[in-house]
């Protein structure tokens, strides 16, 4: 019965840890929060939807899509919220305004095209059940975790590997420098964009086939929860966004199983309470200077 | 002339000032907060459950107020230590636990809310809260707790060498924001007549974050300004009717890449 729980907990936590890690990615670069970020992963599961209803393809497909489209959408924000603002050198505080700005209007517009109420999410997937010795994993849940662990391995030698990756690291060092040794900061903050994006459309998908119903304000839940993974796991860390979203899953589940149900939205939060008090920059501290 | 349609729209302009000075406070110490939603429902709810067991409305507004002040000293502790994004991924998490909890406490109506409180506020009472706010806020600058805060803000460890002592300034700030969001929640919940958890969520929160910050804490017009903006945009938009919060979204956009640092003049939160 534990170990179920924990296998839940695994493929809830995968989802979360996408939205995260775009969170870390994009403070890692910019040293700010980008509130819309949850409207953009609400879009990336209605992309999966639409594309899935009107092609009658798999899942992969409305992935490949969902990709596409939220990197664009991601692409966009950046140029439209955030680089203006960082030309003119305003306060912090100014990008969290277009953001909280452009998430409502994305939240109306879809309200407007697919109505306020949720959508059904056709199931893709199968029905099919495995069981794996004392477990019971349905093919959607292996599916949903295969696909969060192979995007976060992507990332992984995204990150660590490629030329682009070693860029973003070095963006994220210090911009100054970076923008000397001849990294041009504002592709490189584009390009961050869109794969935090990517993944948060990817991560819409998957909640979409695991609970079969979207939203237009699924964004908002997501985006608290995702800020949150973000502080347990340390501010601008891709790999604690990683381990703090598959802890949140993890816990969430257990609460739910064993605690009282009701209560599963505070979870996060008194999570990162305590997080934060034994160890008050997260789990995998970055040393960022985040003082202001 | 205050009555029906614009009456309701003075009213709720006015519990939007008070939101708006609630962040005000907090603010002029450098200490933001995006669960400012959190400390009105607090108010809402203990007022609501007061006036209805027969407690005069004043005493039950008071009594919202402090609870929230309680709490808002709560929440202020760990801010003693933390600050910037750290503090207001922390109040977001502060204000979605309230939120949680009203929504699962039996005593206050659950997910179901609270309802059949008597229509006891009215503009004067708004109005003077508002009137009393602002003049706090004013003279606040040149008070010494006001020009500690401020002193704080500028810089921390400077004002500490200068004998400021920074965590009670730091706690007052946050439990006076915290009082004023209190009232605020009281009045709108005997304006209102029913309250549940989910009026008092995220956006709740980012409503009196977006006042803040549009208006500049530079001085008390400020939070004024960008109450008045936030609240009478989407009224006078009103006649594109479905598209409203789209025009809103924009016009924050616009804002924010037009005065970066916020509306009235310089919001002073730069390093």
């Amino acid at each position: 019965m534990l170990l179920q729980q924990l296998t839940n907990g695994l493929m809830l936590g995968g989802t979360y840890a996408l939205v995260a890690i775009g969170y870390s990615l994009v403070f890692g670069v910019l040293r700010l929060i980008h509130l819309a970020h949850g409207e953009v992963f609400m879009v990336g599961a209605y992309i999966g939807l639409e594309v899935m209803l009107a092609f009658h393809v798999g899942p992969v497909v409305a992935l490949a899509a969902a990709i596409v489209g939220t990197a664009l959408l991601g692409i966009v924000l950046e140029l439209i919220l955030f680089r203006p603002i960082r030309r003119k050198g305003g306060s912090f505080l100014a990008p969290m305004v277009s953001s909280i700005g452009a998430g409502l209007i994305l939240q109306e517009i879809f309200t407007k095209i697919f109505g306020a109420e949720q959508s059904e999410f056709p199931a893709g997937v199968g029905s099919d059940v495995y069981h794996i010795g004392p477990l019971l994993v349905s093919a959607t849940q292996v599916f949903i975790m295969a696909i969060a662990i192979l995007s976060m391995i992507v990332l992984h030698l995204f990150i660590s590997r490629t030329r682009y990756g070693m860029a973003m690291r070095a963006v994220a060092e210090n911009v100054e420098i970076a923008s000397v040794l001849g990294i041009n900061a504002d592709a490189v903050i584009m390009l961050t964009f869109a794969v935090a994006s990517g993944l948060a459309g990817i991560a819409g998908v998957l909640v979409g086939l695991a609970y079969t119903a979207v939203s237009p304000f699924m964004g908002i839940n997501m985006a608290v929860k995702g800020l949150a993974i973000m502080l347990v796991g340390g501010l601008g860390s891709i790999y604690g966004a990683m381990a703090g979203g598959l802890l949140l899953g993890t816990v969430e589940v257990l609460c739910v199983a064993y605690a009282a149900s009701s209560y599963r939205d505070a979870v996060a939060f008194g999570l990162m309470i305590i997080v934060l008090l034994v160890r008050p920059r997260g789990l995998f501290a970055t040393g960022v200077a985040v003082e202001r | 002339m205050f009555e029906g349609y614009w009456g309701s729209v003075a009213i709720f302009f006015g519990i939007n000032v008070l939101m708006a000075f609630s962040l005000y406070f907090p603010m002029t110490a450098g200490l933001i907060s995006l669960g400012q939603g959190g400390f009105m429902a607090i108010g809402a709810y203990a007022s609501a459950v007061l006036t209805k067991s027969g407690m005069p409305f004043w005493i039950a507004v008071g009594i919202g107020g402090l609870l929230a002040a309680l709490s808002g000293i709560v929440v202020g502790i760990p801010a003693i230590r933390i600050r910037g994004i750290y503090l207001i991924i922390l109040t977001l998490g502060f204000g979605e636990i309230v939120r949680v909890f009203f929504l699962n406490f039996a005593f206050t109506g659950g997910a179901s809310g609270i309802g059949g409180m008597a229509p006891y506020t009215n503009l004067a009472w708004v109005a003077s809260a508002c009137l009393l706010t602002s003049l706090v806020a004013w003279r606040h600058r040149y008070a010494r707790m006001g020009r500690a805060m401020i002193a704080v803000h500028a810089d921390e460890v400077a004002a500490q060498a200068m004998g400021v002592n920074v965590v009670r300034a730091k706690l007052t700030a946050f439990a006076v924001g915290a009082f004023i969001a209190g009232v605020a929640g009281a009045f709108y919940a005997h304006y209102t007549l029913f309250i549940d958890s989910a009026q008092f969520g995220f956006l709740r929160s980012a409503d009196a974050f977006l006042f803040v910050v549009l208006g500049g804490i530079a001085n008390p017009l400020g939070p004024i300004a960008g109450a008045a903006v936030v609240t009478l945009t989407p009224e006078i938009f009103r006649f594109l009717q479905d598209w409203r919060m789209t025009f809103f979204g924009a016009l924050l956009i616009a804002v924010a890449l037009w005065r970066p640092d916020g509306l009235v003049t310089a919001i002073r939160t730069r390093q």
